[in-house]
Parts: C-alpha cells; structure tokens; sequence
C-alpha cells in the first residue's frame, strides 16, 4: 500500500540499475543506518555487547554466504579463517605494533590466502566432499595455531591486544567499539548486496548452478571458486580480527568446529544467496540465546525444580534448538524469504495477489 | 484462501508472537542474572559478588555441582545476617564455556555492579583479563586460570587462591618421587591438548631432571573421549611406571578406563585436581573398579566439615531435599563452598580495611591479605600476599579406597621455590 512501485519512472540507465530504485528504499535505508548508529543511545549497555557481537557475526556470515549461498561451496571450515584473522591481527598489533586500520586488512589478506589453499580441493571435489575437505582445514588450522608457538604466542595460546586506535583516537568505550563494529559491518554488507550483482557475483551463481554450462559459455571454473574461498575468508579474517579487537584478546579455543556450524546456521537460518538474510540469521544465532537465558532468569522463581539454575541453563538450549527447528520448518527458506512474504502481504493489501 | 497458506500463516504468527514476548520480556527485564533469595540482612547496602559458572557445555558435570556450592555458601551467609550486616547479592550467568558469551555475562554483571567475580573456567579468565584489569574487578580462580597468576605484579586482578597447574604438577611429581624412593621411574604426562593441558610442561620437564625422572608427554586431542592410542603408547611402548594425568570433562573417567584394560596399576596413576571427582570415579565403573586410584584435592572431601554440616542444616530448616553436591558429589560442591567463603573473605577484608562503600580495588586488596584462612579445616591455611596471588599452593594426594576418596597424605606444597622461580621467569620474558 506504502511501498508503491508505480509511477517510479528512471531516464537513465544508471538510475535503473541502482540498488535501490524506490524512493521510499532511499528513506528506510536511512532511517535504518541512524537507529542504528542512535543505538548506544537509545539502548542500556547490556544491549551493546549483543549488538557488537551480532554486528561482527554478520561480517561472517556474509562472508559465508557469499561462499555456501552465491557460490555453493559447501564450506565447514569458516572458524579456521575467523582464527587466523584474529590470530594475524592480534600479532601484528603486538609485535609489529601496527595499528588497527594496517591489522584489519592485512587480517583479511593473510585469511583470503589460507582461503585460497583451503580452496584448492574445490577444484576436484563437489557438495559434501568438499565439506569434508574444509572440516579437514579447520582441525588442521586449530592443530597448527596450538602448536606453533610463533604463531600462537606460547603454551597458553593467547595474545593480546592493545586497544584499536583509529589515529589520535582510542577506542575505548563500549559505545565506541560498537560503532567501530559498525561502520566496518555496513562495508561488509553494501559490498556483499552489490557483489551479486556485479560480474564475479554472477560468475559465482552460475558456478552454483550448473558449472559445466557456466565452463561452456567461458567462466572460468575452478579460478572463480578459488576466487570465492578467498572473498569469503577475507570477510572471515576481517571479522575474526574485529573479534579479537573487541575481546582484547585472541584464544584459539574461541574457534573450534562448533563456530563454524554456527556460521553455517546463521546462513542457512537466515536465507542462503540472501545478504540480508545472513545478518538476520547472525542477529537470531547471536542474540536468541542470550535473550532466552534473561527471559528464563526472569521466571525462575515460577520453576519447581530443585536445582533451578541448572535446569534453566539446560532449558535454554533445548529451547534454542527447538525454536531453530520450529523456524526452518514453517520457512525452509529462511528468515529472509520469511521477511519477503511478509512484504509482499502488505504490498499487496488489501487485495489477496 | 487455501489450506496451505492458512497454515503457514498461523505457523508465522505463532512463531512471530514468540519472538516478539521473547524479546520484549527479555528486553524489558532489568535483572539479567540468578539472584539467591535474601535472608535477614540488615539495612546496609547489598555487595554483588558474581560468578560464571559453566552449567552447559564439556565441564558442566563440574559446573553443576560447584555453584550450587557456591550458592548455597552465600545463602548461609545472608541467612546469619548477611557479611557484616551486608547482604550478599549474588549474579550467577551460565555461559556455557564459550568466551563470547562469557564476555557479554561479564559487562551484565558490571552492569550489577559486581565487585568479585568467579571466572569459572581458564579460557574465559584468559579472555577477561584485560576488560577486568581496566575495570578494576578482582577474578577468582581457584585450582585452574592463569598459573602465572601466582604472582600478582603482572596480573594484578587474577587470584589463584588455590594449587595453580605449576603446583600441582610439582605436588604430583613429588608424591612420585616419595613413592619411588630414589629408584629411576618412567613417568607420563597425559594432558589434554589445549593450552591449559599444556601449561604444567614446563615445571613437570624441569623436575623430571632434578630428581632423575624419565618424562614423557602424550597429548590427547579435544574432547578426550578418545585415547585408545595414547593408553597403548605408554603401557606397552614407553612402559611408565607411573602415569600422571591432566585431563577434565568426560576424559578422566575414559583414562581410567583404559588404563585399567590395558592392565596398568592404577594406584600407579595420579590426576591433577580435576580429574578425581566422584562423577569420574562413577562414570569410571565404580569406586571399586578404580579402587588404588590417586588424585589431588585443593579442598577437602566429604560432608565432614563444620561448614559442609552447617549447611545441610539449613536445607533442613528450610525443608528443601539436599542436592547430589552434599551427598554423592562432593568433591565439586566441597570447591565451590570454597571459592565463595575465600571470595567473601576477600570482601570482607576489603571492608575492614578500605570500608564502605565496597569496590573491586579494595577487594583486590582484601584478596591480597589473608591470613591464615581455614574454613574449619575445608582447607589448608591459605595466606596470600600482592606477590603470592596462589596462597601457597597447597594440595594433598587422595586415594580410591574402600569405596570413598581418602587422604593418603597431608597437605603440602613441594618444590615451592622452583615454581616461584618459574613463575618469575614467565612473566619476566
């Protein structure tokens, strides 16, 4: 009823190719980007960490959606190039004392060439194969981070970092580190809406779709997902680094297998090939626990168990698990296509189609 | 309107309307964290004393049964007037052993206002340690964390208060030293490979030398469910004489196992502290298929201690059933009445000394000057200075016999010097 698609006329082919064409996108695209730099003001400071912790989430799990959703490359070794990312910043702002904005990209280069070796199976192997293949990446990458002590900085495995400094200024506050969290996420997510459309994002989808015709009509296979390992642990490496930035610290127990079906969740919950949808499916994965922990803190009293506070944290993730079950089976395409009915109901009100 | 969409739209709505009560109800609360029930405490300001308790994830066997403990021992607290008429406040957050939760459980319970907090577990006192050093908030860890920890220059804010892993090994090696009586022994190091399975190395290697032992280290992968291998490599292989075993989670009672198959003297095998709970004797086969077996304790065992009784009296009075910690389980339950009577004596301390209002610098400086502390024999007298955040570091050596967990030896703290000297060079380089 709002959102009227009529009457929008382009001259330009320019203005037609835009990513959002509709006057009104402009608007809540605005809207939206100021709730959420308003949000340290807006929100209590608890809030921020879930913010933070969603905002660097979403990093990752565009990343992989651009590998597992655009490119279909199964991919369960997402937790290994978040590793090496926070891993290579942590000793770079440690050792080489280089500052945050020399860190962060060299975070994501370091991961796009691990990316890169991790990816070389692609070139032989399809769909579950492959899986196993980065499953194998990501044991081999935990392995390799315990036990080189260059790289993991002693028995203990940790390094830590100094605060982020963006030139004369410190990043300090809780407040300050989201909007840091950010301002890096919103350049993760126009690249990532825009990458589909441009001419690597459409070799990815036909690779997806059926890579022998996409070889016949001269994409180049195997370089394009070699290509899209990369793009996807850069992404990965830029959001581990952030990740060890915001903890102050990179422990290579923040990255086992269990993050990396984490990632995978995210992308799947939220949409795969959907951008949105993985910040979405990175806000439910991120979020819903830790709101489920407060709502059941609330009610404890109401529980007639004996040990409450067990049975609460056990509760919390039966309930996770079924709310996760519950979602893909009324929308097995995730939350984004779930969001895109919702729109087209109105759009449509208050006609039926 | 056909059935299909109908459904999928009351399916939506149902989910949609539980998100939105999940949310709005979570975020409308204020309270993020359990809070024990006051008893009579007077009209003084309430302290917030929090703990991170891993009561999901690979330790939840410990979790569940050390901060009931820990809860119990506040609630005793607050039932006799709470500390110094203050009444205890305790935020106690399930993080599940994961750092990113631990870490927004952390700025909930800054947010309470918490003045101490149990980093309940080494991966999360490692990750925290920045945040509570600028923020100023004491750690408490008692019997894991960081062992560099022992001396409180370089981590101001991190307490031991109890045999880190460099005391421990030492205590173990020691207890196998007396054992050999001066005969050359093969010794095994069977440790979990992750950084605090490895942290003892270093002391274990240099001990080894000094009393003539031959060490060998045998690694075993997360989660250490797994260690048909390393069994094999030292029984047959290496052939140990004695085996000391560093393993947590669901992996002691599979060593224990495994040894045994494998034919290997268990009273020959000596655990790190948490590696000797009932829970693994139980999941082992039975206090008699593991009888010999040996570990160390930081705590004492059992329910006969003045405070252990204390409070089964007050499930009594408030005619609650007794939780498995104060019956079964006690090992855990005995560590977590532990933690928080050392933690409350730390504010307490910070009371005396620094008065109200209570913060956390003063609490670090309560923590830094106990003296003599013994909870009615529950432990060894712990006395801890700014250089000596561990307290001593004293263990004792039990044993599986007849059915129970029994003291073969009293408490002690070998090698002192060595670890202390380690200590220093660790945090020099």
């Amino acid at each position: 009823m709002i959102h009227r698609e009529c009457g929008v006329i382009k001259t330009t082919y320019r203005a037609d190719m835009a990513l959002y064409p509709l006057p009104l996108a402009r608007v809540t695209v605005v809207v939206t980007v100021a709730l959420l730099v308003a949000v340290p003001w807006l929100l209590p400071a608890k809030y921020l960490v879930w913010a933070s912790l969603t905002g660097i989430a979403a990093i990752g799990a565009v990343g992989l959606n651009l590998l597992t959703g655009s490119a279909g490359l199964i991919s369960l070794g997402h937790g290994a190039f978040l590793a090496t990312g926070a891993y290579t910043a942590a000793n770079m702002a440690a050792r080489l004392h280089a500052p945050f904005w020399v860190a962060l990209p060299a975070a994501g280069l370091v991961a796009a060439i691990l990316g890169i070796v991790v990816g070389l199976p692609s070139r032989r192997v399809k769909g579950i194969y492959l899986a196993v293949a980065t499953i194998a990446a990501q044991f081999i990458t935990e392995w390799v981070i315990n036990h080189v002590t260059w790289i993991s900085g002693g028995a203990q495995a940790t390094v830590s970092l100094p605060p982020p400094a963006l030139g004369p200024i410190r990043i300090d506050t809780e407040a300050e580190r989201y909007l840091l969290i950010l301002a890096v996420a919103v350049v993760a997510v126009v690249v990532g809406l825009n990458f589909n459309r441009s001419r690597l994002g459409r070799a990815f989808v036909a690779v997806r779709d059926r890579d022998l015709a996409a070889d016949v009509i001269g994409v180049e296979v195997g370089r394009t997902k070699l290509v899209a390992f990369a793009v996807s642990s850069a992404y990965a490496g830029v959001a581990g680094a952030l990740w060890a930035y915001y903890l102050g610290v990179a422990n290579y127990e923040m990255f086992t297998i269990t993050v990396s079906i984490e990632y995978l969740s995210m992308v799947i919950l939220g949409g795969l090939g959907s951008v949105v949808g993985s910040v979405y499916g990175a806000a439910f994965v991120t979020v819903l626990p830790l709101a489920l922990r407060d709502l059941l803190e609330r009610f404890r009293d109401l529980i007639p168990v004996g040990d409450v506070a067990t049975f609460v944290a056990q509760l919390r993730l039966v309930l996770f698990g079924s709310l996760i079950i519950a979602f893909l089976v009324t929308e097995p395409e995730g939350l984004a296509r779930l969001w895109r009915k919702v729109k087209d109901y109105f759009r449509l009100w208050p006609f039926r189609y | 309107m056909d059935r299909r969409t109908t459904r999928f739209r009351s399916s939506v709505g149902v989910l949609a309307a539980a998100l939105v009560i999940l949310l709005g109800a979570a975020c409308g609360g204020s309270d993020g964290g359990n809070t024990t029930k006051s008893g009579s405490a007077g009209t003084k300001d309430a302290i917030t004393v929090g703990a991170l308790c891993p009561r999901t994830g690979p330790v939840e066997i410990i979790g569940t049964n050390l901060c009931v403990g820990f809860a119990d021992y506040v609630e005793l607290i607050n039932s006799k007037g709470g500390l110094e008429g203050h009444e205890i406040k305790l935020v106690d957050i399930d993080y599940a052993y994961e750092v990113p939760k631990g870490v927004a459980a952390y700025e909930e319970m800054k947010r309470q206002g918490t003045v101490v907090i149990v980093c309940g577990g080494t991966p999360i006192a490692l990750a925290l340690n920045d945040r509570i050093t600028a923020d100023k908030i004491p750690c408490v860890t008692p019997g894991f964390g960081i062992a560099e920890a022992t001396d409180g220059a370089k981590y101001p804010y991190q307490f031991p208060l109890a045999a880190s892993y460099f005391s421990q090994a030492a205590a173990a090696l020691d207890h196998v030293a007396s054992e050999a009586k001066g005969k050359k022994v093969k010794v095994a190091f069977l440790h979990l490979d992750n950084p605090s399975g490895k942290e003892p190395l270093p002391v274990m290697e240099q001990l080894a030398r000094e009393q003539g032992m031959e060490l060998k280290t045998f690694a075993v992968p997360l989660p250490g469910l797994e260690l048909g291998a390393q069994i094999t490599d030292i029984v047959s292989r290496f052939q140990a004489d004695w085996v000391v075993s560093h393993l947590f989670g669901r992996a002691p009672s599979v060593a224990i196992k495994g040894l045994k198959q494998a034919g290997f003297p268990l009273d020959h095998v000596i655990s790190f502290v948490w590696g000797i709970a009932e829970p693994d004797i139980e999941a082992a086969g039975g206090f008699a298929a593991a009888e010999g077996y040996k570990g160390l304790q930081f705590t004492g065992v059992g329910q006969d201690f003045p405070v252990i009784k204390e409070i089964q009296q007050r499930y009594e009075a408030r005619k609650l059933p007794l939780p498995v910690g104060l019956t079964k389980y006690s090992v855990y339950y005995d560590r977590g009445v532990f933690m928080a009577a050392v933690t409350l004596e730390g504010v307490r301390l910070a009371l005396e000394t620094g008065g109200e209002p209570v913060t956390g610098e003063k609490v670090k400086v309560g923590l830094e000057s106990i003296k003599d502390f013994e909870l009615g024999g529950l432990v060894p007298p712990l006395t801890t200075a700014p250089s000596d955040h561990e307290g001593g570091g004293f263990t004792q050596v039990v044993a599986v016999r007849d059915g129970k967990l029994v003291p073969i030896t009293d408490w002690a703290n070998p090698a002192r010097d060595t670890v202390l000297a380690l200590v220093k060079a660790r945090n020099a380089g």
